[in-house]
């Protein structure tokens, strides 16, 4: 390689790396400072719903936000423990599906918290 | 009624100071009465800036506290008519401004002033929140880099939020946004965010760019507010800023590279 091609192949300009760095964290800031963070509510009041039908052990409750540029995914993946009955009647119905984790359904939520607005 | 405005920035170091000074005596030139407070308390500026930091006598805080009457404390630019400096003290800290006072301090001051400057402190606590608290417009002052860029946008937060016209509901304080050090040899090769970066990002009018200079230096060492360089890319941005601030059009200057002739590096010295 020539010393010219060094030159050359240098990386994207680090202004536009630092353009899009920016408007990255920036988008999700702004979503932070949107109102009265209602995502910590939403989520206890999603699993008090869901708490009323099936036990939930708390630590089985994964909780994933992905902060995109119009729109924010919020995540609640509950694993619902097979009771002890609806097991049996699983594993006397079908024999091939497998009990356990993999019997786990998952809940998902999507709230938009994509709200750009500063406050 | 006289206007209220904040330099402000959040970032510190990015020409707060040298702009209140420049500005403050932009508007004062143009025949407005024109007062510049220095908020950042316990780190006297302004006052060397300025060029009048052997007459401080009394400060912004013994104002506040009744050690002192306003007209003592308030001092008077030896070069341009119209023009004082409220300079801040250098022992208290900024626990010292409260609410009140500053309110009872702007309160006098709007009786006679047109223009009441503030100069805020860098960070979001106190002083700069009290800066900003009484404004009805805001000076953005940002440097085209990452951290400048992200903490200027914290504080147009703050102003939509914890400001008086926030809180009052009333209508919000006015933003535009003043780029400095801006260097535009370093955005043409790619190494510096463009003017445009920038405010896409912000999303705020702009108000000015004023270049990296030289100028800027020379001047603080002599006390000496930028924009009376009239020779210098700094002062004259400067100066249409504030033109612009007064809902004057004029165009940007000084955002591409300038050609590099035989004159221009003779004039290099005042670039
Ligand atoms: N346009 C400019 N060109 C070159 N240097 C500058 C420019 N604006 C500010 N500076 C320098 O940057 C430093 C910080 O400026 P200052 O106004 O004190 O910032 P702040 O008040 O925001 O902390 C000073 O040394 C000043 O001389
Ligand atoms: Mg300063």
């Amino acid at each position: 390689m020539s010393i010219f091609n060094f030159f050359r192949a240098a990386p994207r300009a680090s202004a536009v790396q630092a353009k899009e760095r920016l408007q990255i964290v920036m988008a999700h800031e702004r979503a932070g400072r949107s109102g009265p963070d209602y995502l910590p509510m939403l989520q206890q009041e999603l699993l008090a719903v869901i708490a009323k039908y099936v036990n939930i052990d708390e630590n089985k409750v994964e909780v994933k936000l992905d902060r995109g540029g119009d729109c924010s995914t919020l995540e609640v993946n509950i694993e619902l423990p097979a009771r002890e009955q609806a097991k049996a009647a699983a594993a006397a119905k079908t024999a091939e599906k497998p009990a356990g984790n993999d019997d786990a359904a998952a809940k998902r939520a999507a709230g938009n918290a994509g709200a750009k607005k500063r406050i | 009624m006289s206007k209220i405005i904040v330099m402000t920035s959040g970032k510190g170091g990015v020409g707060k100071t040298t702009s209140s000074a420049a500005f403050a005596t932009g508007l004062a030139l143009r025949g407005f009465k024109t007062v510049v407070i220095d908020f950042d308390v316990g780190l006297r500026n302004l006052d060397l800036v300025m060029g009048c930091e052997r007459r401080v006598v009394f400060d912004f805080i013994n104002v506040i506290n009744g050690e002192a009457k306003l007209n003592q404390a308030l001092i008077k630019d030896k070069r341009i008519e119209n023009l004082y400096i409220l300079p801040t003290s250098q022992t208290r800290d900024k626990d010292a401004l409260t609410r009140e006072g500053v309110e009872k301090v702007l309160n006098e001051l709007s009786k006679e002033f047109d223009y009441i400057l503030c100069d805020s402190p860098a960070g979001i606590e106190r002083g700069a929140l009290m800066s900003l608290y009484f404004a009805d417009h805001a000076i953005i002052v940002t440097n085209p880099e990452v951290s400048s860029v992200r903490d200027s946008d914290r504080i147009l937060g703050v102003l939509n939020s914890r400001s008086r016209r926030a809180e009052q509901g009333l209508e919000p304080v006015t933003q535009q946004l003043l780029l400095t050090r801006y260097d535009p040899e370093r955005v043409e090769r790619g190494e510096m965010l463009k003017v445009d970066d920038v405010l896409e990002i912000l999303a705020i009018p702009l108000l000015g760019v004023i270049p990296e200079s030289q100028a800027v230096l020379r001047a603080s060492n002599v006390g000496m507010p930028v924009i009376l360089d009239e020779v210098s890319n700094a002062g004259l941005a400067y100066s249409d800023a504030v033109g612009r601030f007064l809902g004057e059009d004029i165009e940007h200057r000084f955002v591409t590279p300038q050609k590099k002739g035989l004159f221009s590096r003779l004039l290099r010295r005042s670039a």
